[in-house]
C-alpha cells in the first residue's frame, strides 16, 4: 500500500532535493525516533517507513491488558494511519525488507519493492525465543509479541482449556494472568528456582507466586520441557518433562526469552555482536546507517523494557536532526508487573553482592517485603512487594545516584512517611478503586488517569499532567500518580530526570545550568539569557520567564532591570488573585504587631469599599478578600495614609515572621521574642527568593509561634537562640532542621540573613527551602553559614545590597501614573444605535 | 460589521501585556506581543471563566492565570490536549493607536 512517487536521485548536498531517511520496523522504538525529530526538525527529511505487520504503530505493552479483557487492540493504536499522511510519512505495511544494497544505498523488501536512503534507521525489535524441542512447531503452540499471538490465544481461551506458559518472567506472568482470566487453566512452567528472577530476589517472587496461585495460576518451577506432543486432531496435546512427567497442553505460550532481530543487519555485514552494535549516538559501524530499539547493543547491553528504547529514540532524533549534541550512555532499568492488583516493583542492581549493604522488611502475613541495596552511601537498588508507593522515588535515587548518606537512618521508611495530606493518606494506587479521588486540586479519580494513559499513549508524569491535570497544581499526589503509570504501562516508565530536568519545554538546559551562565556571563537580561542558551521558543513560556526573572534580578541586584510582564499576576498586581478575578489585600503587619489606628484604618477601608469579607489569615494577619483591581491603588493610598505598606501574601518573597507574645509579657519567656520576630521582618522586607518564606520567633521552646516548620525558625533559650533551617507547614509537613546556636540578636540576623542568602543564590525557581536543603545537603548549609564566618559576612552583607533602598510596591502603584495603568479598566465610547 | 473604535494608544499596552476593555459585549482582553501584534479575546478563560487578561503573554499565548491553560492570541483556542475556545475580537494597531470592532 502507500506507493511513493520516486523523486530524482540526486545527492543529498544538491538543492531542491530533502534527503531520505528509510526506518525499517514500524514499532515502538523506530517510531518514537520519528516523532521526536519531527520534533526537532519537522521539514528535515523524506521519510518512508516500512513494517513487517500489518498494522499502524501500537503500543505493544498494553496487549497484556488486551489479553487479559481489559482493552481492545484499537484502543492501543499509537499513531493511526492519518498521522503518518499528516505528517507526510510513506508507509509501507506488511512489508518485510529483506535486503540492505549499503553501496547502492537502498532498502529492498521481499516484494522487490526498493527505497533508497541517504539516512537508514533499523528499529526491527527482537524475536521471541523458540525453545529447540521437538514439536515446537505444531498448531497451538505460539509465542507472545504482537497483535496476531494475542488474537490467537484469545482464539484459543475460547475453545480450548488447558494452557501451559513456558517462562515465568515478566511476559511469560502477564500471559498466564489473562489466558486464567478468559478462563483457561493455566500452568506456567519456569526453569529456574524462583519466578521472575531477572527482576526479584527470591523473597519477594515467593509472595509473588503465592498470591498468583491464590488467583488459580498453578505453577511448576525447576522444570525442563523435553518435547510437545501432537494429539489426535493434529494440535499440541501436552508436554512432556525431562523427569518423564507429562501434563496436558492445547495451547503453549513461549515467553522464555527474546532474541535482538539482527539478521537483515548482518546480511548487510553492518556488525552485530548480541545485538546491532551502536555508538552513544546511535549509530551503527555504516555512518549513514543508525538503529535503536530492542534489535540495539549499545555497550553490550540490549534493553528489553520501553523507557530505555525511547531514551535512544531521542538521541538517535537529536542526530538525525543534526544536532548532534545528545549522548546516549546506557540506562537503569525498574520493572513493574502489570497484573491488576498486584504490587511489585523493582529497579537497578537489586541482587546486591561485593561492597553493598542491604536494608530488608519482611512481613510475609502482612504481604510486604522490601528491599533496599546500597552501595558507598548511595541507593543501587530495590524490590518492593506489597507496596510500591516509593518505588519511584527510590528508582529516581538510584539514577541521580544521589548521596543517602544524610537520610539513611528513615530511608526504608519512604519519602511520604509523615505529613502528605490532600488524598485521605491513600499511598497503594493499586488497591484504589477507579472512582477513588487522586487528585484533590483538580478533581481527578484514578479511572480518568488510567484512560488517559492508555487512550492516549502516555509514559511520563509530565504527559500525564497535560492530558488529565492530575498533579499538575500542588502535586501532593505526585507519588500516587506516578504509582499509577507505574502499573498502567509498566517497565516503561521512567521517573524524569530530576538533576539535568530542563526547565521547561522552551529548553533543554536545567535551572542549575542556566543559573550559572547567568552568572558566568554576566547576563542582564531575559532577551540576552534566551539568546546565549539557545531557547527554543521567542520569548519562552509563562513556566521559564518567571524563572529567568528571578535569577537575573537576584543574581545582578541593582544591575538587572524587574521584567513585570514576566512575573505571575499576583507579583504584577501586588495582590492574589481570586476565583472570580477580584484580589485580596493582606497589608504587613510586622511581626504579627498591630495598632488601634491600623485596625481602624483597615476597618474604613472594608466599609468604603465595601470588602465582602475580612479574615485573620494562618499568618497571623488581617486579610480583605474581593476587591476589585481597579479599585486597589485607591485601597493601598488609604492603608498607606495609616503607615501600612505591602504584606506580600501575593509573592516569591518574605511572606511573614510569626511571633509569639515572649519575655515581652509572658511568664515562661527567655528572649523578646516579638522585637526580635519585627527586627527580623524588617530587615527582609522586600526580599525576593525562589519560593515564598517564612520565619518565626518563639520566646521559649514551647514554641507557640511553631517555629518548628518554618523556613527559618528562631526560638529563644536561656542562653541566647537556637535557629532552625528548612522546616515546612504546607503540601508536605517537614521539620525544620537544628542549624546552630548564636546568643545576640544581632547574630540571630546575621545567621538568617546569611542562609537565606545563600538559598537566594542557589536555590532553584519554585524551590522552597526544604527542598533547597534536602538537595545540597545540610552540610553544605553549615560550611557556608556556620562554619565560616568570611563566608557568612559575605552572604549576609549582599543580602543587605540587595535589599537596600526597597520601596513599597503599593506605594509605587499609587504614585507612578504609568504603574498605575495596570489597574485601570479601558471604557469604550460606543455609538449605540 | 461594525466601525473600528478607537481603544488607547499603543503605548498603553505594555509589551507582552494586556488591558482591559469594559464593552457592551462584556470585558475584552487586549494583547501586545512582543513584536507589537495585538490581539483580542473575551476575557473568559474557556477552562472556568479566569481572566486571560491577566495572564502571562509569550509568543502569540497566554497563559490563563487560574489553572494555566494557553490560548492562542489570534484563535482563542485552547493549546491541545485542553480543549476550549474563547471568543475572539478584530483588533488593530494604525497610526501608534489599538483598535477594536465589536462583534
Ligand atoms: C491567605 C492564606 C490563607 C488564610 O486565609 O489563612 C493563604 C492563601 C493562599 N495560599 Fe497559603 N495562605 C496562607 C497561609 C499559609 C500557611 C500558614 C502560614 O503561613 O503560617 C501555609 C503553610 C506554611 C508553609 O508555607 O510552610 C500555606 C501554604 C501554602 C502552600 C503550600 C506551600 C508548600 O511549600 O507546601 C501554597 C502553594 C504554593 O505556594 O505553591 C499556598 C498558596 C496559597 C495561595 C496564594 C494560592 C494561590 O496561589 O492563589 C492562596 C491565596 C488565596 C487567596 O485567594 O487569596 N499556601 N499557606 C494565608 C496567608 C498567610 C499570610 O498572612 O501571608
Ligand atoms: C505482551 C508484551 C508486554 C510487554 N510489556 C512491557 C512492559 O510492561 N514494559 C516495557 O517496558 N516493555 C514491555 N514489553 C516490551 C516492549 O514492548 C518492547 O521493548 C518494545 O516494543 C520494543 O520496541 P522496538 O521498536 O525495539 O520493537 P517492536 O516494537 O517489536 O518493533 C519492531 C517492529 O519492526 C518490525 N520489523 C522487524 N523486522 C523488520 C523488517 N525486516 N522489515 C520491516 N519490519 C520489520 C516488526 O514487525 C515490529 O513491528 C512488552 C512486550 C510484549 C510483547
Ligand atoms: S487558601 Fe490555601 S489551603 Fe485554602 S484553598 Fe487556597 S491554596 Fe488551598
Ligand atoms: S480558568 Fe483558565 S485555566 Fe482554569
Amino acid at each position: 500500500m502507500n506507493a511513493r512517487i520516486e523523486a530524482a536521485p540526486l545527492d543529498e548536498h544538491h538543492s531542491g532535493r530533502r534527503p531520505k531517511l528509510v526506518v525499517v520496523g514500524n514499532g515502538m522504538a523506530g517510531i518514537r525516533a520519528v516523532e521526536e525529530l519531527l520534533k526537532l526538525a519537522p521539514d528535515l527529511y523524506d521519510i518512508t517507513v516500512f513494517g513487517a505487520e500489518p498494522h499502524p504503530n501500537y503500543n505493544r505493552i498494553l496487549l497484556s491488558p488486551v489479553l487479559a479483557g481489559e482493552m481492545t487492540i484499537q484502543d492501543i493504536v499509537l499513531n493511526p494511519l492519518q498521522w503518518y499522511a499528516d505528517n507526510n510519512i510513506g508507509l509501507y505495511t506488511g512489508k518485510t525488507v529483506t535486503k540492505i544494497d549499503r553501496t547502492a544505498r537502498k532498502v529492498i523488501a521481499s516484494d522487490g519493492t526498493e527505497e533508497e536512503y541517504d539516512r537508514l534507521l533499523l528499529a526491527t525489535g527482537s524475536t521471541p525465543f523458540i525453545l529447540p524441542i521437538p514439536g515446537n512447531d505444531l498448531p497451538g503452540v505460539i509465542s507472545y509479541r504482537d497483535i496476531k499471538d494475542t488474537d490467537e490465544m484469545i482464539a484459543a481461551a475460547a475453545t480450548h482449556k488447558h494452557a501451559v506458559v513456558i517462562g515465568g518472567g515478566l511476559l511469560g506472568l502477564e500471559a498466564a494472568n489473562g489466558l486464567k482470566l478468559r478462563g483457561m487453566d493455566v500452568t506456567v512452567v519456569h526453569l529456574m528456582p524462583w519466578l521472575m528472577e531477572r527482576q526479584l530476589d527470591k523473597a519477594a517472587a515467593d509472595m509473588l507466586k503465592t498470591s498468583l496461585e491464590a488467583r488459580g495460576l498453578k505453577f511448576l518451577l525447576e522444570k525442563q520441557t523435553e518435547a510437545l506432543i501432537q494429539g489426535e486432531s493434529g494440535r499440541v496435546c501436552a508436554l512432556r518433562f525431562k523427569d518423564g512427567l507429562e501434563i496436558p497442553a492445547d495451547l503453549v505460550v513461549m515467553a522464555a526469552g527474546i532474541r535482538p532481530n539482527t539478521a537483515l543487519a548482518e546480511s548487510a555485514r553492518l556488525y552485530c555482536n548480541r545485538g546491532i552494535v551502536v555508538n552513544d549516538t546511535m549509530q551503527t559501524y555504516d555512518p549513514r546507517i543508525y538503529a535503536v530499539g530492542e534489535c540495539v547493543a549499545h555497550r553490550g547491553i540490549a534493553y528489553g523494557l520501553v523507557a530505555p528504547l525511547f531514551e535512544q529514540a531521542k538521541v538517535c532524533a537529536n542526530h538525525l536532526a543534526n544536532f548532534g549534541i545528545a549522548r546516549y550512555s546506557g540506562s537503569v532499568l525498574s520493572t513493574k508487573l502489570k497484573v491488576t492488583g498486584i504490587d511489585l516493583f523493582s529497579a537497578g542492581n537489586f541482587m546486591g553482592g561485593e561492597g553493598t549493604d542491604e536494608i530488608v522488611l519482611n512481613d510475609p502475613a502482612g504481604g510486604v517485603y522490601k528491599k533496599l541495596v546500597l552501595k558507598n552511601d548511595t541507593l543501587v537498588g530495590a524490590v518492593l512487594y506489597g507496596d510500591t508507593a516509593d518505588g519511584a522515588w527510590y528508582f529516581q535515587l538510584v539514577k541521580d545516584g544521589q548521596n543517602i548518606h544524610e537520610i539513611r537512618d528513615h530511608l526504608m521508611f519512604g519519602q511520604n512517611h509523615v505529613g502528605d495530606v490532600g488524598h485521605a493518606g491513600k499511598t497503594h494506587a493499586a488497591t484504589l478503586p477507579d472512582d477513588a479521588q487522586v487528585c484533590g486540586c483538580n478533581g481527578v479519580c484514578k479511572g480518568d488517569i488510567v484512560k488517559a494513559i492508555k487512550a492516549n499513549g502516555l509514559f511520563t508524569l509530565d504527559e500525564v499532567r497535560k492530558h488529565t491535570k492530575a498533579s499538575s497544581s500542588c502535586g501532593s499526589c505526585t507519588g500516587l500518580v506516578e504509582q499509577i503509570l507505574a502499573s498502567t504501562v509498566g517497565g516503561a516508565y521512567t521517573p524524569a530526570d530530576t538533576k539535568d530536568k530542563p526547565m521547561c519545554g522552551c529548553t533543554d538546559h536545567s535551572h542549575g545550568v542556566v543559573r550559572q551562565a547567568i552568572r558566568d556571563q554576566h547576563l542582564l537580561t531575559i532577551p540576552e539569557t534566551m539568546q546565549y542558551m539557545e531557547w527554543k521558543t521567542p520569548s519562552g513560556c509563562a513556566s521559564c520567564r518567571p524563572a529567568l526573572n528571578y535569577y537575573l534580578i537576584s543574581t545582578w541586584p541593582g544591575e538587572a532591570r524587574d521584567d513585570p510582564q514576566s512575573r505571575f499576576i499576583n507579583e504584577r498586581a501586588h495582590a492574589n488573585i481570586q476565583k472570580d478575578g477580584t484580589y485580596s489585600v493582606v497589608p504587613r503587619m510586622w511581626g504579627g504587631l498591630t495598632t488601634p489606628s491600623e485596625l481602624r484604618a483597615i476597618a474604613d477601608v472594608a466599609d468604603k469599599y465595601q470588602v465582602p469579607t475580612v479574615k485573620m489569615t494562618g499568618g497571623a494577619r488581617v486579610d480583605l478578600l474581593g476587591i476589585r483591581k481597579e479599585d486597589l491603588p485607591k485601597v493601598w493610598a488609604d492603608l498607606g495614609r495609616a503607615g501600612m505598606v505591602s504584606g506580600h501574601a501575593y509573592g516569591k518573597s518574605i511572606r511573614t515572621v510569626k511571633t509569639c507574645v515572649g519575655a515581652e509579657h509572658c511568664r515562661f519567656g527567655t528572649q523578646k521574642s516579638m522585637a526580635m520576630g519585627v527586627k527580623l521582618e524588617r530587615m527582609l522586607f522586600g526580599m525576593w527568593s525562589p519560593h515564598k518564606v517564612k520565619l518565626a520567633v518563639s520566646g521559649c521552646p514551647r514554641n507557640c509561634a511553631e517555629a518548628g516548620i518554618k523556613d527559618v525558625g528562631v526560638i529563644g533559650v536561656d542562653a541566647g537562640y537556637e535557629l532552625y533551617v528548612a522546616g515546612n507547614g504546607g503540601i508536605k509537613t517537614e521539620v525544620a532542621q537544628f542549624l546552630c546556636k548564636v546568643k545576640t540578636d544581632e547574630e540571630v540576623k546575621e545567621y538568617s540573613g546569611a542562609f537565606l542568602q545563600l538559598y537566594r543564590e542557589e536555590g532553584y525557581y519554585l524551590e522552597r527551602t526544604c527542598h533547597y536543603v534536602a538537595r545540597v545537603g545540610l552540610d553544605h548549609v553549615k560550611a557556608a553559614v556556620v562554619d565560616d564566618p568570611v563566608k557568612r559576612k559575605e552572604l549576609y552583607e549582599r543580602l543587605l545590597f540587595a535589599l537596600q533602598d526597597y520601596e513599597d510596591p503599593w506605594q509605587q502603584a499609587v504614585q507612578q501614573p504609568a504603574v498605575r495603568r495596570e489597574y485601570q479598566v479601558i471604557r469604550l465610547e460606543e455609538v449605540t444605535t | 460589521m461594525s466601525d473600528w473604535i478607537r481603544v488607547c494608544a499603543l503605548d498603553e499596552i505594555a509589551p507582552q501585556g494586556s488591558r482591559v476593555v469594559a464593552s457592551s459585549q462584556g470585558n475584552i482582553a487586549i494583547f501586545r506581543t512582543a513584536d507589537d501584534a495585538v490581539f483580542g479575546l473575551h476575557d473568559k478563560c474557556p477552562h472556568k471563566g479566569g481572566p486571560l487578561s491577566q495572564g502571562i503573554v509569550h509568543g502569540e499565548t497566554v497563559t490563563c492565570p487560574l489553572h494555566g491553560f494557553k490560548i492562542g492570541l489570534k484563535d482563542g483556542a485552547a493549546v491541545a490536549p485542553d480543549k476550549g475556545c474563547a471568543r475572539r475580537f478584530a483588533v488593530k494597531a494604525e497610526g501608534g493607536a489599538v483598535w477594536l470592532q465589536l462583534n
